[in-house]
């Protein structure tokens, strides 16, 4: 009987659809998955979810493969004895002894000293809670992947605007004009970002991508603008030069709502030098950023309390005060800053011709003046005044790790925040706008402890383990000055580290520099792989040992769902489960998946079981709490208090009795409450019925100009999202970073940087952006390595993650070194040939591509394609071992030694971001006799006990007895 | 007659591939899978893909486009690929126009990859039979599916909705107004196939910028002059002449 039947249905199958949220990259898009007989059939985008509106990305489409990857992890493995870290010889034991090992260990490190204890989380979408359980073990040790992947972009924009791209904020493509793009990674906010740029498009907006390489979203830019890498700052500080000469500012956005015309104290003796001038106007005693300024009144000519009623200030000028003190708008600082950073100068340093540069800014500067945006929609100010519209100035822009991961990518992001503000496009339609629980105040309020004190035995930490110092004496630093936490982050080194600095953990604790720790546990990290620079070398340390035979960092902990190349050097390795079968938050307390119309939050429901013995992470955690009786996890009476994770995330509060918790929607008894309420027993069920999806959509009238938006500020005060409801103004001159510079020339009281840091700190400490060349650059031979080496992540791959994946690895099985033809004709070599790349800290084989798509002093690939041999399951001769390649062992994470000492890291001297794009190269020629494969070389990588089997060919099909025709 | 298409836009695609794999997980399950992985986990790891994306650069630094195209069959209204089958297995549907593979009657020849002048097809090295694009058919007329999701798996997941779906002969569909407003148009059509998928060219939008734009009476810097000062001390005309 012929079955040839094109449109055969599922009609005898047992089928189920579930919803829950991705997990195949940072995005969380809302899920629907359709199992048949138990097997995942179909993975689609949840049509009624907000932030994907039912479309997928290559990854998310893929999620069957890794589901059923045989890289997957699936029994908890201890180092076999006698075994060396990194020969992956394990041999599986129980959750029991693996518990039991674990609470040992720490709970002796918790009686004595709990900062041997590190904690150190990849990009894992729990940080609300993996921060908690360090802060209740009491280690300062703690921080998840921030440090090395954006954290410039996180503080640039929070010290400047009080929001930041992507989790926190936005370009508003619906509304915009124009949109500018600088260095985005195409992995991130990629299907809402996609979404939006694909309908700008359509509804004729324009589009300039800024890149020194045109891929994926630079590829449908209306015009591309080659740059040349680590050079951003003085492209955004020639167009600001531009837009202040010719007057292409919005000045009532200035006046209003910045400091731009707040008065700064120019007499470099006095005592204020440098800082604003003050009213004795009474405010709040704990106020963030009190409003007690002056302005200079163009009217009255003297100086008045800042935003009185009826007053007009200049924004540029020099004016001497009653009692003779010399002052200037913050304005006029930026202007006379800028003056130097004239297009022609930027054009040397960019690479970009001066005529662009101007052109660029008059499209800026005419769009956002002359397209102005009049929404009618009431609202009232925080000072009292009432407003018929809503104004707008349709200019966008969006940028990310292209800027951040630079040196100097906080005063980059400093730049395009200043030129964002001086646009007048701050939470306005059209522009940049936020997304809760953010604006937040300048900074934000949550600090670490600032002494040794805060840490001791048997005792929470004095403090959250990450925060935003608003001033020297907030850092966390000893009576010498010197750091606490093992990654240094918070020291005079890296004073506004907000987000630690993963990428030294390693380094530091191997040199037991600033101490020794015993335990490090890391979290979905490749700390042996993609995850660290000077990957060779931190491979080696992890299995470094002191002169007793001892491990340098005695003991290692790993947990993972795929044996990546970090399990191979694990004392203990946690098999964690997939998204698919586990329980999780996108928590408000965290990084939720807030629109810019409200918050959002979410989670993940399973809609498959645990495979094998794999325990979901946060049971883990959940777990461990329970047996060190920390207090969050147990009652007084010393029994535990959360069955399981969610248990947890129902009951806990962050105090008894304040009502917030993980999850924002359905709370109170009967769910009738949302951001603050009772914990409500059937929450979980709740978000089951709505999609996995809490979306809270403020009033219109809340939902711009947050940052001065009385009702706004007033709901989110009320809701708990912050204690403050004043204005947030945004910071054209940032006196936090004076505050630092003032304290390393030595004129504050307060703590000091040690002698040798003082000139690096007041260097970089500018109250107002400028450009510097990255710090490694400044320290290379430009004229042997003349070319940047920079990666771009491929919209089909998530870092390391998805080479296991085996339709994923096809369209992505090894990378080559993309470079403009020239580099061929002076180097003697041709498209496809093997070259070296080579840096001062060691050189890479790899095979490299020709392209007119790259500016010609770049050289770039994507990233995290290459692999260990043996790694992700995959055979020894896979493409991704012996064709691809990883820069990382090129780039390093400490800068050579120079005066200001030796071994800071390669980072930005202000937050701790690491330097990935500083590094400079040369590309030379392989030999005819050496090998045709990528160098350096690892012994292979063997399979770890519980992992799968690699068939030689798949032919996948959903439902293990549906036909038969699984192989 | 209907003539089911899609109609790619080229202007808003990102070369994300979310096409390319959303085919493969809803097809390898379905009436036309499973769609077979060689070496999925060793060296030079190749599958059966029913759609791909490539990438092209044209043009010379600094004037570089770069082109993502997305491919798969076309559905010719005169595919190549049919005349040539010896056993009939492969065919058009009358009633639709989609070209399908009936596999049962399919020998493995490839004569019909052979007369494609796409490359558009497939062939099964497991199965030994040929498999292409089938529009996802069991979706489209799957009435247990709700009326939006009865479009093609790529259709559905495209991040950028660069791929429309529709007929080509209705002349008010989306995809006939698209073919005919955005300058649609077929590959190769010297072949004489007359693909029924069309692809959209890419659109600049640019900004002009009148002289006048950059002197505006309103300029805010005009704010930024002081106004009259004090009377001088010093000696001025008004003290050595009376005119």
């Amino acid at each position: 009987m012929p079955s040839h039947n094109p449109v055969a249905s599922d009609a005898e199958a047992r089928i189920e659809v579930k919803n829950t949220t991705c997990y195949m990259c940072a995005c969380r898009c809302g899920i629907r998955v359709t199992l048949r007989d138990g097997e995942v059939r179909y993975i689609q985008g949840n049509p009624d979810h907000p932030l994907n509106k039912g479309v997928i990305c290559a990854k998310g489409a893929s999620g069957i493969m890794k589901q059923y990857s045989p890289a997957r992890l699936t029994k908890p493995l201890r180092r076999k004895p006698g075994a060396e870290r990194g020969a992956a010889e394990f041999e599986e034991i129980s959750w029991d002894e693996a518990f039991q090992i674990m609470e040992e260990r720490l709970a002796h490190l918790r009686k004595t000293d709990p900062k041997k204890f590190a904690l150190f989380t990849g990009r894992d979408q729990m940080q609300a809670l993996t921060g908690m359980f360090a802060k209740q073990f009491g280690t300062p040790n703690y921080a998840a992947h921030g440090g090395f992947c954006s954290v410039n972009m996180a503080t640039g924009m929070i010290y400047t605007i009080g929001g930041s791209f992507w989790e926190f904020g936005g370009p508003d493509l619906d509304r915009a004009k124009l949109f500018i793009m600088l260095g985005t990674a195409e992995d991130h906010h990629s299907n809402p970002l996609k979404i939006a740029m694909s309908q700008f498009k359509r509804n004729g907006g324009r589009f300039i991508s800024i890149n020194p390489v045109r891929t994926g979203y630079s590829a449908i830019a209306d015009e591309w603008v080659p740059i040349r890498p680590g050079t951003d700052s003085a492209l955004l500080l020639a167009l600001i030069h531009q837009l202040l000469k010719t007057g292409l500012y919005d000045r009532d956005f200035l006046v209003q709502y910045t400091n731009a015309a707040e008065l700064v104290s120019v007499d470099e003796d006095s005592d204020d030098f440098g800082l604003f001038v003050r009213t004795d106007i009474p405010h709040p005693k704990d106020c963030f950023d009190p409003q007690d300024r002056v302005w200079w009144d163009r009217r009255q000519d003297k100086a008045v309390p800042a935003r009185s009623e009826g007053a007009d200030p200049f924004l540029m000028g020099e004016f001497t005060t009653a009692d003779g003190r010399r002052v200037k708008p913050a304005f006029q600082l930026l202007k006379e800053r800028v003056e130097k950073y004239t297009p022609e100068w930027a054009a040397t340093v960019t690479g970009i011709p001066v005529e662009t540069i101007e052109r660029l800014a008059y499209e800026m500067g005419i769009t956002a003046r002359d397209d102005k945006i009049e929404l009618p929609i009431a609202w009232t100010d925080v000072w009292g005044k009432d407003h018929d519209t809503v104004t707008g100035n349709p200019v966008a822009f969006h940028a990310m790790r292209g800027l951040a991961a630079h040196s100097n990518g906080f005063q980059t992001i400093r730049a395009l925040s200043i030129l964002m503000t001086v646009l007048g496009t701050i939470d306005r339609p059209g522009g940049f706008r936020h997304k809760a629980p953010f604006p937040r105040p300048i900074p934000p309020c949550a600090k670490t402890p600032n002494s040794p004190d805060g840490v001791k035995p048997e005792t929470p930490l004095g403090g959250m383990p990450l925060g935003w110092p608003a001033e020297p004496d907030d850092l966390f630093v000893d009576d010498r000055g010197e750091p606490v936490r093992i990654d240094k982050a918070f020291s005079w080194e890296f004073p506004l580290a907000a987000h630690g600095l993963m990428h030294n953990a390693i380094t530091n604790a191997w040199r037991q520099d600033p101490y020794a720790i015993d335990t490090l546990l890391i979290f979905m990290a490749n700390m042996a792989w993609n995850s660290s620079m000077n990957t060779s070398e931190v491979r080696k340390m992890l299995n470094d040992k002191d002169e007793n035979g001892e491990y340098k960092i005695p003991f290692l902990i790993v947990a993972d769902a795929f044996e990546s190349e970090m399990v191979a050097f694990a004392d203990l390795v946690l098999p964690d489960t997939t998204y698919l079968e586990r329980h999780d938050v996108m928590s408000m307390l965290d990084r939720p998946i807030s629109e810019y119309d409200g918050p959002v939050d979410s989670v993940r429901i399973p809609v498959l079981p645990p495979t094998g013995e794999c325990k979901p992470f946060q049971e883990v955690l959940i777990e461990l709490g329970s047996r060190l009786k920390l207090p969050a996890f147990t009652r007084e009476d010393g029994s535990r208090k959360y069955r399981d994770y969610p248990d947890f995330i129902v009951n806990y509060e962050t105090e008894p009795g304040s009502g917030i918790g993980f999850l924002a929607g359905w709370r109170g008894k009967g769910g009738e409450k949302f951001m603050k309420g009772e914990p409500n027993p059937n929450q979980w069920e709740m978000y089951e019925k709505n999609n996995c999806v809490f979306h809270y959509e403020l009033p219109k009238s809340f939902q711009y100009m947050r940052n001065w938006n009385r009702g706004y500020l007033n709901w989110a005060q009320e809701h708990r999202l912050t204690r403050y409801a004043e204005p947030i103004n945004c910071h054209i001159y940032s006196e936090v970073l004076m505050k630092f510079r003032l304290a390393a020339q030595g004129k504050t009281e307060g703590k000091q940087p040690p002698e040798h840091l003082r000139k690096r700190v007041e260097t970089y400490f500018d109250p107002l952006p400028f450009y510097y060349e990255p710090l490694e650059s400044q320290l290379s031979d430009k004229q042997k390595y003349p070319l940047n080496a920079i990666t771009q992540r491929p919209m089909a791959m998530y870092h390391s993650w998805d080479s296991q994946n085996a339709w994923l690895r096809q369209i992505h099985a090894h990378n080559h070194l993309y470079m403009h033809p020239s580099l061929g004709e002076k180097g003697g070599f041709d498209d496809g040939d093997w070259v070296w790349v080579e840096s001062m800290w060691g050189k890479v084989r790899c095979m490299c591509r020709f392209s007119e798509a790259v500016e010609p002093g770049t050289v770039w690939t994507w990233n995290a394609i290459g692999k260990a041999a043996g790694a992700w399951r995959l055979s020894d001769d896979a493409n991704e071992s012996r064709k691809g390649f990883l820069l990382n062992h090129l780039i390093s994470e400490e800068l050579p030694p120079h005066a200001d000492g030796e071994h800071l890291s390669n980072s930005d001297p202000i937050t701790g971001q690491a330097g990935w794009y500083d590094v400079r190269v040369r590309v030379y020629k392989a030999g005819d006799d050496e090998p045709a494969e990528t160098s350096p070389q690892f012994d292979p990588m063997p399979a770890v006990p519980g992992t799968g089997k690699t068939p030689k060919w798949l032919a996948y099909f959903a439902g293990k007895f549906a036909r038969g025709k699984n192989p | 007659m209907t003539q089911l298409a899609l109609v790619i836009d080229l202007n808003v695609c990102v070369g994300c591939s979310a096409c390319v794999t959303s085919c493969k997980e809803w097809n390898t399950s379905g009436p036309a899978g499973a769609m077979s992985d060689d070496n999925p986990y060793g060296k030079d790891p190749t599958g059966t893909f029913f759609n791909r994306v490539q990438t092209y650069e044209v043009g010379s630094f600094p004037m570089t486009e770069t082109v993502h195209f997305p491919k798969s069959c076309l559905h010719c209204e005169d595919a190549p690929c049919v005349p040539v089958c010896p056993t009939g297995a492969s065919y058009k549907r009358p009633e639709d126009g989609i070209v399908l593979v009936d596999y049962d009657k399919c020998i493995g020849c490839k004569y019909c990859s052979w007369a494609c002048p796409y490359g558009a097809r497939e062939f099964d090295e497991h199965e030994k039979v040929m498999k292409k694009c089938t529009l996802c058919v069991d979706r489209i007329y799957d009435e247990s599916l709700p009326e939006s999701e009865r479009k093609p798996a790529c259709v559905l997941a495209c991040p950028t909705n660069a791929r429309l779906f529709g007929d080509v002969h209705e002349p008010e569909s989306e995809v006939s107004v698209a073919i005919r407003e955005e300058g649609g148009y077929p590959l190769m059509p010297e072949w004489g196939t007359k693909p029924a998928n069309h692809y959209l060219p890419r659109r600049k939008t640019r900004m002009h910028i009148h002289e006048d734009e950059l002197v505006r009476a309103d300029n805010p810097l005009k704010k930024e002059e002081r106004g009259p000062s004090a009377p001088v001390a010093e000696p001025t005309l008004d003290d050595s002449t009376s005119w």
